[in-house]
């Protein structure tokens, strides 16, 4: 039961990024007819460092995050854009090349990992079946394989938990095993999907580290898609903050947290009480977050905003690049918050 | 803190479930022990955190409070009255006074009731309390109380988001003037921006109504932000009970201790400078605690008596938090704050 440190930030990223994710665009037709759930998204997720992409219900990070992965199915569809990986993009390959890379070259870790588990297989026989179809290994070296992933991400007495079926599992261990499960191919680039949200907050802790050092051990790009702002602050090196479908604001977590260039992020960043700091009542963004996208003319934030001006009602603000490079908003007025100034 | 009698007190409360039969014979059926002698006081217009992990009997003792339970043992009282052993109207007068607001309003309210009847039923049930002519009043007062459009009264509660249905919720929860409203992780189903305006509500209630709160919630930050004393559960039992500053600013349990180190800090600027300690595994099963102390198994402090002397909840001289353990953390406060 050790005491660890919060891990130290990580030098900028250096070179170029291992996954880029350019002007991505998902529709999903509804009964009220087509909708656009994803917006112009870019992204880009350097070796060895993490991004993360933070929003509410209904922001499209979710959405985002299974488009990187091939994963979006009717009645929702890609209708833009590139998910750019090692020179190829993946939207355009066709769905053989795609398995080559999805779940191989890219992987993902979803929050509910008890649905994610085949429920009649035991935890072992499942990663070892990954060893065995992807990488070609008899039945005695996978059923070996599975033990030692499963013991690299900490579980305790793999070898016998190995046998045991995911119900016999915590929730904890579960997302152990998907993590193993994940890890068993080498990805470049892992997904981590709300991977703490179900879990209690002293296993939330270990989950966390047990990813940082994986990282660290492999060298493997991380997408971690939360709308957990102390998981942000704690573990990702740069921010991608999505708002109705948009990213609003990204920059360098440090940077961003300490002066926000957009009034959501700031207002977030304002509204969560915290241990460090006591006040009498918490400042609240009034409203709620757009349920049902529809195409507004102006900002979609603009009805919340607490410094919204008529230009936004009637023009959207473009995603515009700020100093230092990297940080970019998506606020007609980011001048005058980033400084504080509204 | 009021030296008065409190509203509610809650006296070694305990509530066991009967588990599975074993199949084999000559074992006996196992229990679930989901609470365990569970004891506190709630004084007027306070408000008192429950933190803990799930499984740990929160939920359980929330709905005992409120009545939806029987306790195996121990008793509920509402000033003075055991809530569960009164019978008739006694006990219709002292349900209206113990309100209770659930995690999830979606699954809590009637999806073919309009706002304006899930209102209106708290006064069919109740029905000597206010005459029907004055109901429509009182359901427009609610619904300005709470925050909701008085024009949205005949909307189903699939037409609202989480947020205005919790605000329904919570209006429900006042419709009959209680004393005590026990909220059981009321903003855990809510997004970020949409917990702080409920927050909100609950803390400016409080101040117009004089209402005591018992606030069950799984998120520290929260729960300190709107509690006068905490109590953190482990396992069914109370691990530490006390004022909020003195549980989160030097917390004497170990398990309170790992639980607050554990709580990711919305700060970049911390990395590399905080520590935390993580405990190994997940809570045991309450089916079958660990002997002696329950927080044993994961404690980096436990010893051998431990495993055979249970540690019961008391304070110590100095100070006024109360913790059940053999080896506490240092103190780091100085006597007794309030």
């Amino acid at each position: 039961m050790a005491e660890t440190m919060v891990a130290a930030p990580r030098k900028p990223a250096e070179g170029a990024p291992v996954l880029s994710v350019r002007d991505l665009c998902v529709e999903f037709d509804t009964r009220d007819g087509v909708r656009p759930v994803v917006q112009s998204v870019s992204l880009d997720v350097y070796a060895g460092r993490t991004l993360a992409v933070l929003g509410e219900s209904g922001s499209g990070k979710s959405v985002t995050a299974r488009s990187v992965m091939g994963l979006i199915d009717p009645p929702g569809r890609i209708t833009g854009g590139q998910v750019l990986f090692e020179g190829t993009d993946l939207v355009q390959v066709s769905a053989e090349e795609r398995r080559l890379v999805s779940g191989e070259k890219v992987a993902i870790v979803f929050q509910d990992a008890l649905s994610a588990l085949n429920p009649v297989f035991s935890v072992g026989e499942q990663i070892a079946e990954l060893l065995r179809t992807r990488r070609g290994l008899s039945r005695r070296e996978a059923a070996a394989g599975a033990v030692d992933l499963m013991a690299r991400v900490r579980i305790p007495a793999a070898k016998r938990r190995a046998k045991e079926y995911p119900h016999q599992f915590s929730g904890g261990m579960r997302q152990r095993a998907m993590i193993a499960m994940a890890l068993a191919l080498e990805p470049t680039v892992l997904i981590a999907d709300e991977p703490t949200t179900a879990l209690d907050v002293t296993v939330q802790a270990q989950i966390m580290d047990l990813l940082l050092d994986l990282q660290d051990e492999t060298g493997m790009g991380m997408i971690l898609i939360t709308h957990d702002l102390g998981v942000v602050a704690e573990t990702a090196d740069t921010l991608a903050v999505m708002y109705a479908g948009r990213i609003v604001e990204r920059g360098r977590v440090d940077d961003v947290f300490a002066r926000p260039a957009h009034p959501y992020t700031r207002g977030l960043l304002h509204s969560i009480p915290r241990l460090d700091r006591e006040e009498e009542s918490l400042w609240a963004i009034p409203g709620s977050p757009p349920t049902v996208l529809n195409r507004v003319t102006g900002c979609a934030f603009a009805t919340r905003c607490d410094v919204a001006i008529d230009l936004c009602t009637t023009s959207r603000p473009d995603l515009t690049e700020l100093r230092p490079a990297g940080r970019a908003s998506a606020c007609h007025r980011h001048e005058e918050v980033l400084h504080d100034r509204v | 803190m009021t030296a008065s009698e409190p509203v509610l007190s809650v006296e070694n409360l305990t509530r066991h479930f009967a588990g599975r039969r074993s199949v084999l014979p000559g074992r006996p059926a196992t229990a679930v022990r989901a609470v365990d002698g569970v004891s506190f006081e709630l004084h007027a217009g306070e408000t008192l955190g429950i933190v803990g992990e799930s499984g740990c009997g929160k939920s359980t003792l929330a709905r005992m409070i409120v009545g939806l339970e029987t306790p195996t043992s121990g008793a509920v009282r509402f000033r003075g009255t055991d809530v569960h052993s009164v019978r008739g109207r006694q006990a219709r007068d002292l349900r209206r006074r113990v309100q209770i607001v659930l995690q999830d309003p979606y699954t809590s309210l009637n999806p073919r009731r309009t706002v304006r009847e899930l209102l209106r039923q708290p006064f069919e049930i109740h029905r000597d309390l206010l005459p029907r002519k004055q109901q429509a009043a009182r359901v427009a007062e609610l619904v300005e109380l709470v925050g909701l459009d008085p024009d949205h009264l005949d909307r189903y509660p699939f037409q609202f988001s989480g947020g205005q249905r919790q605000r329904i919720g919570i209006a429900r929860a006042l419709a009959l003037s209680p004393d005590v409203i026990v909220c059981d992780e009321p903003v855990s189903a809510l997004d970020v921006s949409i917990q702080a305006q409920v927050v909100n509500l609950f803390q400016r209630l409080q101040r117009e109504l004089g209402l005591a709160y018992v606030f069950i919630a799984h998120d520290l930050s929260v729960v300190r932000h709107i509690s006068d004393r905490v109590g953190v559960m482990y396992l069914g039992k109370l691990a530490e009970l006390g004022s909020r500053r003195d549980v989160y600013d030097s917390p004497r349990h170990p398990y309170t201790s790992a639980l607050l180190s554990a709580v990711p800090m919305p700060d970049p600027k911390v990395r590399g400078r905080r520590t935390r300690r993580l405990l190994e595994g997940d809570p045991p099963s309450p089916v079958d605690p660990p002997s002696g102390c329950r927080f044993r198994t994961r404690c980096w402090k436990a010893t051998d008596e431990c495993a055979t002397v249970e540690p019961l909840l008391a304070g110590d001289d100095r100070h006024r938090q109360a913790f059940a353990c053999h080896h506490p953390m240092p103190s780091t406060n100085g006597p007794a704050t309030a």
